[in-house]
Order: structure tokens, then C-alpha cells, then sequence
């Protein structure tokens, strides 16, 4: 137990590795995510199937094989990313494949009278995506997008296994120091159910604060 | 830094990934297997009991559906044996934990399915006499599994995908099998240019098999 | 071209529109003069609503001519005289001039009664809030809904909502006012707000274009009254020439079906 407090520090510096990809990652996939979301909604014939496919191939394959692929595969045809960078790619690559699922979903899901509602009246495009759209589409946006975070945190976790050091991989440092397995994997589980669970809370309240739009 | 394709090596040992993915494949299986004993229990006991087992069952799924599930299972294989003294292979340790991890989303599969059985269903059944156990059996039972058919089947292509994990602990499923090619060879592009699409058509395999067999058994 | 010919705010001419193999419009020839009234009544699937929504383009028509105020609503003249669709910014233009009234009111629902208003008058007009915000209330209160400039859709009634959707339209003081079935989708007991409505603007010279099955309405309000079928204009005429239909076996037959419904 004393081994697990004495090394709480650098179970620290792990967590902020975690928390530093995992927000870097969220960021990079929800663009990506929602430009080929709307774009795959509401973008000519041609851009239809390369999302598609884009979107169906990373969702198809384990998040592990994707991080093995761009971490070893990428440097052999002259593209060399730091290790950080690879993974964040790939990480980033497989979140926005989720995303852009949620975001056609929750755009789909809006009835179409509204956007000829907006037609009618004379908005533009990016008009009656802006005001008329967007504001509905993000009700049904939230809550599997912050799953979508919630997993992202969770595979972050992965990174370990290419030897960046975050709260795993830290967590494995410290269990090869002290010999003490359990406790430190609780206090690692722990750790991680926090931020998730704060993150679902939000989602939770989130949802509440956006119910009032009634179908 | 131009790098020549070569298949050699990967066709040579290509039983190491032909049998990997028929690990893979039996992992998953078993793993929802007893996920969906595990989840089908929490969710009556969930959906019968009162506010403490409410709470435990929430506070089960809550924490497996939070925590990476790399973390379980180094948790499961490294520090379960450390405190219970005794040891397990490490396939043993990788079912029990993608077990305990299908679980958690069994409980909220079969709990949503439980609740979507239309009243008028159960009502029917009050009105022909059926005790609670029976309407349990014969009534809501069946009629949730047809409900959640097509959960099940997503979360079972989903732990598919998952039991490429295994590979952290050296189970020699499929994704084991490609690392082990890498070290021995280096055929890193070669390697995951086959093994990729092995997940992806299988994954879509599974899908369209499971679909079948959901149109045998649809609701309406 | 230009809005000459004494206020001949639409003109359609040969307008033809297949879905797939199914020809809904069949060569419909239209003029609507300022301050008509033109209520189109016939079956489902005669092409009634097709006809109303390729005028504000909500969908494309394959052959023929709609001009709004003399400019061609679908189409461009590109260079060598081949005809291009128009694009988003064009339509934007074109839609602000014409008005629509919804079957199933489409209100946003994320905005109050007045932002409802406000919104084309904002961002398509270019006004001020300030500016917006009088029209809107104008407007609303002129339909009734004084006392529901901050309600949100979701607060109001079926008949409610289709007032707000038609201040909605005629905030934008449009040069036609396309109305698709408004009051199909209401109880009965909410028709008789929205029909006094429409009547008072037509009294206040509004032209429209009208789709209905409420022929009571049809009689005292229209100008003239098309009987569509198959796709075309089978009859039109003064309310008393069409609704006596003497001698048309289809409109006599159409008639007497609504007939029954209301009794």
C-alpha cells in the first residue's frame, strides 16, 4: 500500500500523458469526424463511397491492429511520425470513423419538412446548416459522442503497448519496481473510472439541458 | 527508402493466422456465452430487485464500461494470481475477463430488451392465468430475445474485435499470430495488408450470418 | 422578360416532372395574376403538391417554364443557350420572393414563435434585430398570437403553429404565397383560425396558390378554382363554374367522394 502512495507522483506525469492524447485525439476526430459527416450527409454523389468505405474499414478492424499498422508500417514507406504522432494519428483515424456514424445519424434523424422549411424561406446552405441543423442535429449529437470520448480515453490506453508512457504503462513501471500488482492495478482502474465517469455525467447533463426540444 | 511486397514468409506461416483466427472466433464465442449468463442474471435481478442490487448491478456495469479493458486484463492475468495465490494459463485469465466485460454490456442489453416487451404482451399473459414466473418464461423471455437479437449480434462482432487483446498476454489468437510474423520477419506491411482485412471480412461475415438467423426469429 | 403583362406574377408553361417511370406533372400551363386567389383541388397523386413545390423549387421539374415575376425559377441561360440548374445562392434569391405555408407546419423547434419569424428576415433579408423583431411582432400579432411571441413550438397548438408558420412566409412579404395543404393535418375544430386568417390576407389583396380538400373554403376564398388530375389541368374556372361541374364525369366523381367524407 505504501508503494502505491510513494509512487502517486509518477502515476501523475502517466495520467497527464493519458489526458494530453486522449484531448488531442477528441479534438483532431471530432473535426475530421464532422467535416466527413456532413459531408457524407449532404456532399455530392463522388464523396459518398470513399467515406463510406474510410468509415466502414476503421470501424471494421480492432483499434489494436490499427495502432501496430501505423506505428511499424508508416516509417517503412518514408513517412516517419514520432511515436507520439502515430499513435494519435491512428487513434484520431479510428474515433473520427465513430463519429462521422453519429453525426449522420443525428442529421438524419431531422425530419426533412425542416430543411425545406429553411429552403423556403430563402437560407443557404451553410445557413440552414448553421441555424436551422446544426441546433437540432447536436441533441441527438452528445450522447454517443461522448461515448465516443469515453472509449477514446479508454484507448488510449493502448499507447502503452508502444511504449509511451501513460497512466498503463505506468502503472506496468511501478508493478515492475514494487512488486505489487493489485492494488496498484485498483488504483489505476480507479483513476481511469473517474475521468470517464465524469465525462458520462456531463453527457448526462448535457442531455437534460438540450431536452427541451421536443420531436 | 523504396520496400519490396513479399509474401513468402506470411504464406509459409499463414497457419499461425488461420489458427488464430479460429481462437479469436472461440474466445469471443465462449466470452458472450457466459457474458450473456452473467448479463441475463444482473438484469432480472436488476429489473426484480430493490435499490441495494439496483445499485450493485449499476455500480458493476458502471465501473467495467469505464475502465479500459487492456487494464482488465492485465488486472485479471498479473494481479488477480498475486493476491489469490494461485495461477491460471493465460487464455484461462483472457475468457474470464472478456467474460466479465461482456457481461457489463449484457446487463444494459437485456435490461433495455426487458423493458421494450410491450405491456400488452404481459398483460395478455396475466389474463390467461400465468403466475409471475411463468409470464417470466414463457412470455417476456422469448419475446426479449427476439428484441435484442441484433445488439447481440453487434456485440458479438464488437468482442471479436476485442479478443485481439488477447494478444498482450500471449494467447496466440490472430493478432498474436501477425506479431509474431513481425518479429520473425519484418514483413510489417505485408502482414497487417493480410490481417486487416482477416478482421474485417470475418467481422462481416459474422454480421451477415447472425442477420440471417435474426430474420428467422424477427418480431414483427 | 420583366414583370410586365399587368402583374402577371406566375407563369408556367408546358411544366412536365416523371418521379422514376411515373409522370406526376403532364403539361400544366398556369398564369396567376396579382391578387388571385388560386385554389388547386383534386385526388392524391394527380400532382397537386408536385406542382406547388416546383414553383419554390423544393423539387426540380424536368421540362417546361416557371417564371416568378418574370424570372425563370429552375433554370439559368448559360452560353449557347443550353439551360443550367440553378445554384443554392441563386435559389436562396429566388425562394425569399415566394412563401410556403406547410401541411405539417415545420416550425423550428428549437426557436420561439417570433425567432421563428425572425430568421428568414435576418439572415436572407439582411434586417436588424431590432427591425426583425418589429415584423415579427406584427405580423404575429395580426395572426392572432400577441400572447405568444416567446412560446416554443412544442407550447402551442396544431392551429397555433400553422398561424405561426404562415407568418412565417408572409413576414418576407413575398410576391405569392404557397400554401400545401395547411389545414390537412389539423383537428377539425382548429381549421376555422387558420382558413379566417387566410381569408383576411387575401382580402388584403395577397396572391396564392392554394391546395386544399376544404371546399367551403375553396368556394368563398378562390378567384379561380384548377381541377388537377393525372397530372394536367383538367377544368378551371370561377368557383361556381368548377364546383356545379357539369358535364366532367372525373371532377363530378372527385366531388361527390369528399362529399361523403364530410358527412
Amino acid at each position: 500500500m505504501l508503494y502505491a502512495i510513494q509512487s502517486l507522483p509518477f502515476l501523475w506525469k502517466g495520467l497527464l500523458i493519458t489526458l494530453e492524447v486522449s484531448a488531442l485525439v477528441v479534438f483532431l476526430s471530432l473535426i475530421a469526424g464532422v467535416i466527413l459527416g456532413v459531408g457524407i450527409v449532404y456532399g455530392p454523389r463522388w464523396l459518398y463511397w470513399p467515406i463510406r468505405i474510410y468509415s466502414d474499414f476503421l470501424r471494421g478492424i480492432p483499434l489494436l491492429v490499427l495502432i501496430f499498422f501505423i506505428y511499424y508500417a508508416l516509417p517503412l514507406i518514408g513517412l516517419n511520425f514520432t511515436n507520439i504522432m502515430s499513435v494519435v494519428v491512428a487513434l484520431s483515424a479510428f474515433e473520427s470513423a465513430h463519429i462521422i456514424e453519429v453525426v449522420r445519424g443525428a442529421i438524419q434523424s431531422i425530419h426533412r419538412g425542416q430543411n425545406e422549411a429553411a429552403k423556403a424561406i430563402g437560407l443557404r446552405f451553410t445557413q440552414r446548416l448553421l441555424y436551422v441543423i446544426a441546433p437540432q442535429a447536436i441533441r441527438r449529437f452528445l450522447p454517443p459522442w461522448i461515448n465516443a470520448v469515453v472509449d477514446t480515453v479508454k484507448g488510449s490506453a493502448l499507447v502503452s503497448l508502444v511504449g509511451i508512457v501513460d497512466l498503463t504503462l505506468a502503472i506496468q513501471q511501478v508493478i515492475g519496481r514494487t512488486y505489487v500488482p493489485m492494488p496498484l492495478y485498483i488504483l489505476g482502474a480507479i483513476m481511469y473510472f473517474v475521468i470517464n465517469y465524469i465525462l458520462s455525467s456531463a453527457s448526462r447533463v448535457l442531455e437534460a439541458r438540450f431536452a427541451y426540444i421536443r420531436e | 527508402m523504396t520496400y519490396h511486397l513479399n509474401y513468402d514468409f506470411i504464406w509459409r506461416h499463414f497457419s499461425k493466422l488461420s489458427w488464430g483466427l479460429v481462437l479469436s472466433l472461440e474466445l469471443a464465442f465462449v466470452s458472450i456465452l457466459i457474458g450473456m449468463a452473467i448479463g441475463l442474471s444482473l438484469a432480472l435481478a436488476y429489473t426484480g430487485g430493490r435499490g441495494f442490487v439496483r445499485r450493485a448491478v449499476a455500480g458493476y456495469v458502471e465501473f467495467i464500461r469505464n475502465v479500459p479493458l487492456l487494464l482488465l486484463v492485465y488486472l485479471v492475468f498479473y494481479g488477480v494470481p498475486s493476491v489469490g495465490g494461485f495461477a491460471y494459463d493465460a487464455t484461462e485469465s483472457f475468457v474470464i475477463t472478456l467474460s466479465v466485460y461482456a457481461g457489463a454490456t449484457m446487463v444494459e442489453v437485456f435490461r433495455a430488451g426487458l423493458a421494450a416487451v410491450p405491456r400488452g404482451l404481459i398483460d395478455a399473459g396475466k389474463a390467461i392465468g400465468l403466475t409471475g414466473w411463468q409470464r417470466l418464461i414463457w412470455v417476456r423471455l422469448p419475446t426479449m430475445f427476439r428484441i435484442v437479437l441484433p445488439s447481440l449480434s453487434n456485440a458479438f462482432v464488437s468482442l471479436f474485435k476485442d479478443t485481439s487483446l488477447a494478444s498482450v498476454i500471449a494467447v496466440p489468437e490472430l493478432t498474436y499470430g501477425a506479431q509474431w510474423i513481425n518479429t520473425n520477419s519484418f514483413r510489417v506491411i505485408e502482414v497487417w495488408s493480410v490481417v486487416a482485412p482477416m478482421y474485417l471480412v470475418t467481422g462481416y461475415v459474422l454480421l451477415f450470418l447472425l442477420q440471417r438467423l435474426e430474420r428467422r426469429f424477427t418480431v414483427h | 422578360m420583366g414583370a410586365s403583362s399587368s402583374s402577371l406574377v406566375v407563369q408556367i408553361r408546358g411544366l412536365r416532372k416523371s418521379f422514376g417511370v411515373n409522370r406526376v406533372l403532364d403539361g400544366v400551363d398556369l398564369d396567376v395574376r396579382k391578387g388571385e386567389v388560386v385554389v388547386v383541388i383534386g385526388p392524391s397523386g394527380s400532382g397537386k403538391t408536385t406542382l406547388l413545390r416546383c414553383i419554390n423549387l423544393l423539387e426540380t421539374y424536368d421540362e417546361g417554364s416557371i417564371q416568378v415575376d418574370g424570372v425563370e425559377v429552375g433554370f439559368h441561360d448559360a452560353p449557347g443557350g443550353v439551360r443550367q440548374p440553378r445554384g443554392d445562392r441563386e435559389l436562396s434569391h429566388i425562394r425569399a420572393d415566394i412563401g410556403m405555408v406547410f401541411q405539417l407546419f415545420n416550425l423550428f423547434p428549437h426557436l420561439t414563435a417570433r425567432e421563428n419569424v425572425m430568421l428568414g428576415l435576418r439572415k436572407v433579408r439582411g434586417l436588424h434585430v431590432a427591425e426583425a423583431k418589429r415584423i415579427a411582432e406584427q405580423w404575429l400579432t395580426r395572426v392572432g398570437l400577441a400572447d405568444k411571441f416567446d412560446s416554443l413550438p412544442s407550447h402551442l397548438s396544431g392551429g397555433q403553429q400553422q398561424r405561426v408558420g404562415i407568418a412565417r412566409a408572409v413576414a418576407m412579404d413575398p410576391k405569392v404565397l404557397l400554401l400545401d395543404e395547411i389545414t390537412s393535418a389539423l383537428d377539425p375544430e382548429l381549421v376555422g383560425e387558420v382558413l379566417t386568417v387566410v381569408q383576411e390576407l387575401a382580402k388584403d389583396g395577397m396572391t396564392m396558390i392554394v391546395v386544399t380538400h376544404e371546399m367551403t373554403f375553396a368556394r368563398d376564398v378562390a378567384t379561380r378554382i384548377l381541377f388537377m388530375d393525372g397530372g394536367r389541368i383538367q377544368i378551371q374556372g370561377t368557383p361556381r363554374e368548377v364546383l356545379s361541374a357539369t358535364g366532367h364525369e372525373r371532377l363530378k366523381a372527385f366531388l361527390a367522394r369528399i362529399e361523403m367524407m364530410h358527412h
